[in-house]
């Protein structure tokens, strides 16, 4: 699992109405290179929940100096895009589990796949 | 890339094991993948650079093709923990890094978390027939709002003018770009015949 793709997920149980951002329990990461496109990092961070994205970042240790606010004129500035980058679509979530932040409901990460899928009787 | 290049590179993608009739899981052919990713690419520059989701991904062939044609990223959403693995391991294989997976039911989910966020959504639902009548409009819905500007989508011919009224419905702009015979090979018991033609349509939604 991506940071990018965990900037979108929410936990649906029954009777959440705040299941974001889901906190990270990570026992296995990796950095998975992928090739640098400017124009797709730049376009995707107005999207972003800038704010989830970097406490994600931080759980895995990977936030290294990623500011806390977003930087202003980020789309001229390669250094930051590159960043952002390696956080969004290179760190990786093998093993794990994401915790509901409102329930605690655990959904487990294994393989890389976060396993989103409810009970009955969450739905 | 060119058309048949990608063809055969979608040729190496492994399909089904054992596909379930509960979850409708046909394989999207190479040939028909391609044929979708192409046009997507190359009429509508739909890919390169953007955020795409595919629903129901199953084994992953049309998320691997979008990501060899340089989707910024491609976000595969399916049930089925059978299909994500071969999926996984296809990925793996074809050192491909530029997808993500996620398993969730895309009928119960609810979209409007996701309200958006992707450029666009390529998907080869499940049709609907058997015990799944609607599920190809659950999706569609799902796809529709979780998209940006546009969805595509391969849906039965028969149910071409029903899909045009909701479509309507939703204010949102539908065009058949092909109408293709979807060769379907006997994968079920209840298979009489050795494969099936059916008539498919392969739909641009686009959203205003």
């Amino acid at each position: 699992m991506k940071l990018l793709t965990h900037n979108m997920l929410t936990s649906h149980v029954k009777g959440v109405t705040k299941g974001f951002p889901l906190l990270i329990k990570a026992t296995e990461v990796k950095v998975n290179e992928v090739e640098f496109n400017s124009q797709f990092v730049s376009r995707m961070i107005p999207k972003l929940e800038w704010g989830a994205l970097v406490q994600a970042a931080e759980e895995l240790g990977h936030r290294q100096d990623l500011p806390g606010e977003l930087v202003p004129n980020y789309e001229t500035n390669e250094d930051f895009l590159k960043k952002v980058h390696r956080v969004l679509l290179e760190v990786e979530v093998v093993e794990g589990c994401l915790q509901c932040p409102e329930s605690g409901r655990e959904f487990p990460i294994s393989r890389g796949i976060p396993n989103m899928l409810l009970n009955e009787d969450e739905v | 890339m060119k058309l048949k290049e990608l063809e055969s590179c979608l040729q190496q993608v492994d399909a089904f094991e054992e596909p379930k009739i509960l979850l409708e899981q046909y394989p999207t052919s190479p040939h028909i993948a391609a044929c979708m990713l192409y046009t997507i690419h190359n009429t509508f520059d739909d890919i390169e650079g953007k955020l795409v989701a595919d629903l129901g991904c199953g084994c992953g062939v049309l998320s691997i093709g979008a990501a060899m044609l340089d989707a910024g990223l491609c976000v595969g959403f399916d049930i089925d923990d059978d299909a994500l693995d071969i999926f996984r391991r296809n990925a793996e294989e074809f050192e491909i890094s530029n997808v993500d997976l996620v398993q969730c039911d895309l009928c119960s989910l609810e979209p409007d978390s996701y309200a958006k966020k992707f450029d666009t959504v390529i998907m080869n639902p499940p049709f609907g027939t058997k015990h799944n009548q609607g599920m190809d409009m659950q999706f569609l819905k799902a796809a529709l709002t979780m998209a940006k500007t546009v969805v595509y989508s391969l849906h039965k011919t028969s149910t071409r003018e029903h899909i045009q009224k909701k479509a309507n419905n939703w204010g949102v702009k539908m065009e058949v770009i092909a109408e293709l015979r979807y060769d379907l090979p006997a994968s079920y018991k209840f298979h009489k015949k050795k494969s099936v033609d059916i008539q498919v349509d392969f739909l641009r939604f686009s959203k205003a």
